[in-house]
C-alpha cells in the first residue's frame, strides 16, 4: 500500500514550494526564468489548460463540508530533459503563469538547483505572501467593530 | 508511481483529438474500412499508437478501463491523461484494451448493455498482429453495401464464433476496434464477420 503522503517530508517540502509558486505573481516568475543564461529544455506533458474546480469549505473549520463555489484554475505539466516532472495548478486563466510554476516545480526537484532557487525565489516569495497576508489582516483588524450589550439587570 | 505517467499525449491535443474522433466515428459508420489515427508524441508502452490515440480521444473519468496483462504498463499514462479509473474486472469496464484476441476473457464477462441502455456495453480495443493483411474476412451489416472484405491477422474461428453468438442479443453486444500500429478498423456489434468461403446466412 502507498504510505500516507502527509507523512513524507519530501512531499511536505514539495507541497510547500508548489503552494508558494501557485500564488506567485507572473512577473516574479518571469524575472527568475530570465536569469537562466540558457533556459532549461523541457517538453510538455500537458499544455496549460483552464477549467473549473469545486472548492470545498467547512464552517468554522470543523463543520459539515459544503461546496463553496467553483474556482477557475489553470494547470500544466512539464518534463525537463533530465526526467524531472513538474506540475502546477494556479488560480486564474494565465497559462504562462501555470507553465512557469510547473517549470520551477521541476527545477526545484533538481538537487543542483534546489538550494539556490529556494534561497532566491521561494524564500522571498513566501515572505512577500506572508507580509501581504499580515497587511490585509491588519487592515481588516483596524475596521473591527466590537459589540457590547448592556446588562439590564433583570437577571441579577 | 507508474513511469508511463510521464509520457506526453498528442502533439496538438485539441486538433489531434478532433481528427481522431472523426476517424473513429467514420470507422464505426463504415465497418471494415481502415483509418489512420494521429499518434501520440511518443510510443506508449503497452499500447500501440492507434490504441493510445483512441484512449486519449474517447476515455475520460466516466469510463472505467480494463487492461489485459500486456497493456498494463499503460495504466499510468491513461490515469494521467484520461483521468480514468483502471478496473481489474472486465464486468466493470467501459473500454477494454488487449494485445491480440487471445488476451480477451470470455466475451460474456464484459458489460453487454441492456435492452433499455444498450450504450452501456463495453468497447473492445484489440491490437492485431496485422491489419489490411493476414486473414481475409467477409463483412456484412449496416454501413456496408452488400458485403466487403478486410484482412485481420490473429483472428481464429473460435473467437469469431464466440462473437457471432452475441448477434442474437442485439441491441446488446460489444463494439470492437481493431488496431495495428497507427491504423484502426471499426467492427460495431451489428457487423457480421465471416470467413470468405462460408455460406451466407439467410
Amino acid at each position: 500500500m502507498m504510505q500516507n503522503p502527509h507523512d513524507d517530508p519530501a512531499i511536505a517540502r514539495r507541497r510547500r514550494w508548489m503552494g508558494v509558486l501557485a500564488q506567485a505573481p507572473r512577473e516574479t516568475l518571469e524575472r527568475a526564468w530570465r536569469r537562466f543564461a540558457a533556459p532549461p529544455a523541457f517538453e510538455w506533458l500537458r499544455r496549460p489548460e483552464t477549467g473549473l474546480v469545486m472548492t470545498r469549505g467547512r464552517a468554522g473549520g470543523s463543520g459539515r463540508r459544503f461546496n463553496l463555489g467553483e474556482l477557475c484554475v489553470t494547470r500544466a505539466a512539464v518534463r525537463l530533459e533530465g526526467g524531472a516532472v513538474g506540475h502546477a495548478y494556479v488560480a486564474g486563466r494565465d497559462g504562462r503563469r501555470a507553465e512557469l510554476a510547473a517549470l520551477f516545480d521541476a527545477l526545484l526537484q533538481q538537487p543542483t538547483l534546489h538550494d539556490e532557487l529556494e534561497r532566491e525565489l521561494i524564500g522571498p516569495l513566501a515572505e512577500a505572501a506572508h507580509a501581504a497576508r499580515e497587511d490585509a489582516a491588519r487592515k481588516a483588524a483596524a475596521t473591527r467593530v466590537e459589540f457590547f450589550t448592556l446588562v439590564r439587570g433583570e437577571d441579577a | 508511481m507508474n513511469d508511463t505517467a510521464t509520457l506526453p499525449g498528442f502533439a496538438d491535443p485539441v486538433h489531434d483529438a478532433q481528427r481522431a474522433f472523426r476517424a473513429l466515428l467514420d470507422a464505426l459508420a463504415r465497418p471494415g474500412r481502415i483509418h489512420r489515427l494521429p499518434p501520440p508524441l511518443r510510443a506508449v508502452p503497452g499500447l500501440g499508437p492507434a490504441a493510445a490515440a483512441l484512449a486519449l480521444t474517447l476515455v475520460d473519468f466516466e469510463t472505467p478501463v480494463w487492461l489485459a496483462p500486456s497493456c498494463a504498463p499503460a495504466a499510468g499514462f491513461l490515469r494521467f491523461h484520461c483521468g480514468c479509473p483502471i478496473v481489474t474486472e472486465p464486468e466493470q469496464a467501459a473500454f477494454a484494451f488487449a494485445c491480440g484476441f487471445a488476451e480477451l476473457p470470455v466475451l460474456e464477462r464484459f458489460a453487454l448493455g441492456t435492452e433499455e441502455e444498450p450504450e452501456r456495453a463495453a468497447t473492445l480495443v484489440v491490437e492485431a498482429a496485422a491489419l489490411g493483411e493476414g486473414r481475409a474476412l467477409r463483412l456484412r451489416g449496416p454501413g456496408i453495401a452488400g458485403e466487403c472484405r478486410t484482412h485481420i491477422g490473429g483472428l481464429d474461428d473460435e473467437w469469431l464464433a464466440a462473437r457471432a453468438m452475441l448477434h442474437a442479443l442485439y441491441p446488446c453486444g460489444l463494439d470492437l476496434f481493431v488496431t495495428c500500429a497507427e491504423r484502426v478498423c471499426g467492427l460495431p456489434r451489428t457487423t457480421r464477420i465471416e470467413p470468405p468461403c462460408a455460406p451466407a446466412e439467410a
